[in-house]
């Protein structure tokens, strides 16, 4: 590991001024903030991320989950995976976060896991966490091996011919599927974006991953409240039963009118380049009785455009399934 | 402004960037004079020689390295010691000792539920953690619960029988007969 200073910020704007130092936010940041560190310290381990400078944010109060006075769940940076999805009010007005959250990782991890840690988690390609492999996400320019070589578990929508890594995230497809907000504190002063908004698609600098610039620190995330009597599940597909990275997953929400769909959410993961969701598969679903047919029809638009690699072909039909799967549940 | 670790002055040579950081393990006070990049792990066994916590996988993948701080489970192995200035830590030697064993290590030994031994302290703390966690009965849930903690001998079997004759006699002393107790 490379040597690095460890400093502990004394409030949040020690924290974003530290975090302005480096040339970056996104692969080569010079600083890093430390939370639950089991990403991070993982990659440092690596060599992957290599920080010179390394703030601890842990004690800076940011650890609270409560309900806003709009009804939105406000969730703070820091919170613990664990806590996050053990809170009544997710368990009881967000299942599907919930179930995310606990199908992802083990115990041990999810204790120490916090909620920006999990949104800003780094891909598990093989390739990306090996410095001696080429890797457009660690080093632009030098070539992407998983094309042509393990791409099992990778992505076959939102990839581009430079990068085809997966978001791993679990917590961030079920957010995405609950409209989040990501709310931060920058050297500019505080600002919220949307989730949908929050990651970047690979392009030609798959090192750039998020809208994240120098001295951004993730202060809460807050998600809205959701429409009465919906109904959301989060059904996740992987080699093994537990503690495994979804090959498939479908963050799925639902509420449903005389028999018919009045609103229908949904997000996927394990497929896509960042969590993955689109409206017009959702319009698609309203108004119409929940029916295997109509799913189908919803898994089909939302599978377009995708573009499996040599191995990961069967990710498409596994995910058009998954979708199906989850919106019977979530009606049944 | 940023200020240094809590507490954590340079010590001996200020140009070699070592750390003092103080925290409770096991119910005593310790200070330790460490590099930033010491992993909690490294700092509890090779400063501490608190060798029973295990180093397997050195990347959260295996569960070897597990203890306890602030009274939840975590590995070990991706936590930076200095960061944990302040903290309370138990390892497997603060459960308990030969002659005054944990009741969740004197399980494992009646149910056999380990070969080599090496991942068993790592289980044993998770097992005295999910005590404390929302698990449900069933043998399923203890084995999702359990599912960070690797064992290649394959003593799963066992290990889920330890756990559950643990809660099963938890659950009869705190049934309604001998609340109070």
């Amino acid at each position: 590991m490379q040597s690095f200073d460890l400093v502990r910020a004394s409030d949040r704007a020690a924290a974003v001024a530290a975090g302005a130092q480096s040339p970056t936010a996104q692969q080569g940041a010079s600083v890093r903030f430390l939370a639950g560190g089991t990403t991070l310290v993982d990659l440092m381990k690596l060599g992957v991320e290599r920080p010179e400078r390394v703030i601890d944010i842990n004690r800076l109060g940011l650890d609270g989950i409560h309900k806003e006075d709009d009804g939105s769940l406000f969730v703070g940076a820091t919170a613990r995976n664990s806590d996050l999805a053990h809170h009544p009010l997710v368990r009881s007005g967000y299942a599907a976060l919930s179930q995310a959250i606990l199908t992802g990782a083990s115990t041990q991890l999810r204790n120490a896991a916090t909620t920006a840690g999990n949104l800003l988690q780094r891909t598990r390609c093989m390739y990306f966490r090996d410095p001696a492999s080429a890797c457009n996400k660690r080093k632009p320019g030098s070539g992407c091996p998983a094309i042509a070589g393990a791409n099992r578990m990778l992505a076959i929508l939102g990839t581009s011919e430079a990068c085809i890594a997966t978001n791993p995230s679990d917590m961030a497809v079920a957010m995405l599927a609950y409209d989040a907000v990501v709310h931060v504190q920058g050297a500019s002063g505080t600002r919220q974006i949307p989730l949908a908004d929050f990651y970047v698609p690979p392009g030609r600098r798959p090192d750039i991953e998020t809208v994240l610039v120098p001295g951004d620190l993730v202060t809460h995330v807050t998600l809205p409240l959701p429409p009465a009597g919906e109904r959301s599940i989060y059904l996740k597909l992987r080699d093994r039963a537990s503690y495994e990275f979804a090959l498939v997953s479908a963050a799925a929400a639902v509420t449903l009118s005389d028999g018919k769909i009045a609103s229908a959410r949904f997000a996927l993961g394990g497929v896509g380049t960042r969590p993955w969701r689109v409206s017009e598969a959702e319009r698609a679903l309203a108004g119409a009785a929940p029916s295997e047919a109509v799913f189908r029809i919803a898994a089909d638009i939302r599978l377009k455009g995708a573009r499996p690699q040599s191995h990961n072909g069967f990710k498409i039909e596994l995910a058009k399934r998954a979708i199906v799967q989850a919106f019977k549940q979530a009606t049944s | 402004m940023i200020s240094p670790v809590e507490n954590a002055v340079p010590s001996g040579d200020a140009s070699d960037g070592r750390l003092s950081v103080k925290f409770r393990v096991n119910g005593e006070q310790r200070e330790v004079s460490i590099d930033p990049r010491m992993t909690l792990l490294d700092c509890l066994r090779e400063v501490l020689h608190l060798t029973g916590t295990k180093k397997g996988c050195d990347h959260g993948q295996c569960g070897a390295c597990t203890v306890h701080v602030g009274g939840r489970r975590i590995n070990s192995c991706l936590a930076l010691a200095a960061a944990h200035d302040g903290d309370e830590i138990v390892t497997i030697e603060g459960l308990g000792a030969p002659g005054r064993l944990h009741p969740m290590q004197a399980a494992f030994l009646q149910n056999d539920a380990y070969q080599c031994g090496y991942c068993t302290s790592g289980q044993i703390m998770s097992a005295v953690a999910l005590l404390r966690e929302p698990c449900g009965a069933a043998d399923d849930d203890v084995r999702e619960f359990m599912s960070g903690n690797i064992c290649r001998c394959g003593a799963y079997a066992n290990i889920v029988r330890a756990i559950q004759q643990v809660r099963g006699e938890q659950q009869k002393s705190s049934s309604p007969q001998s609340a109070g107790a």
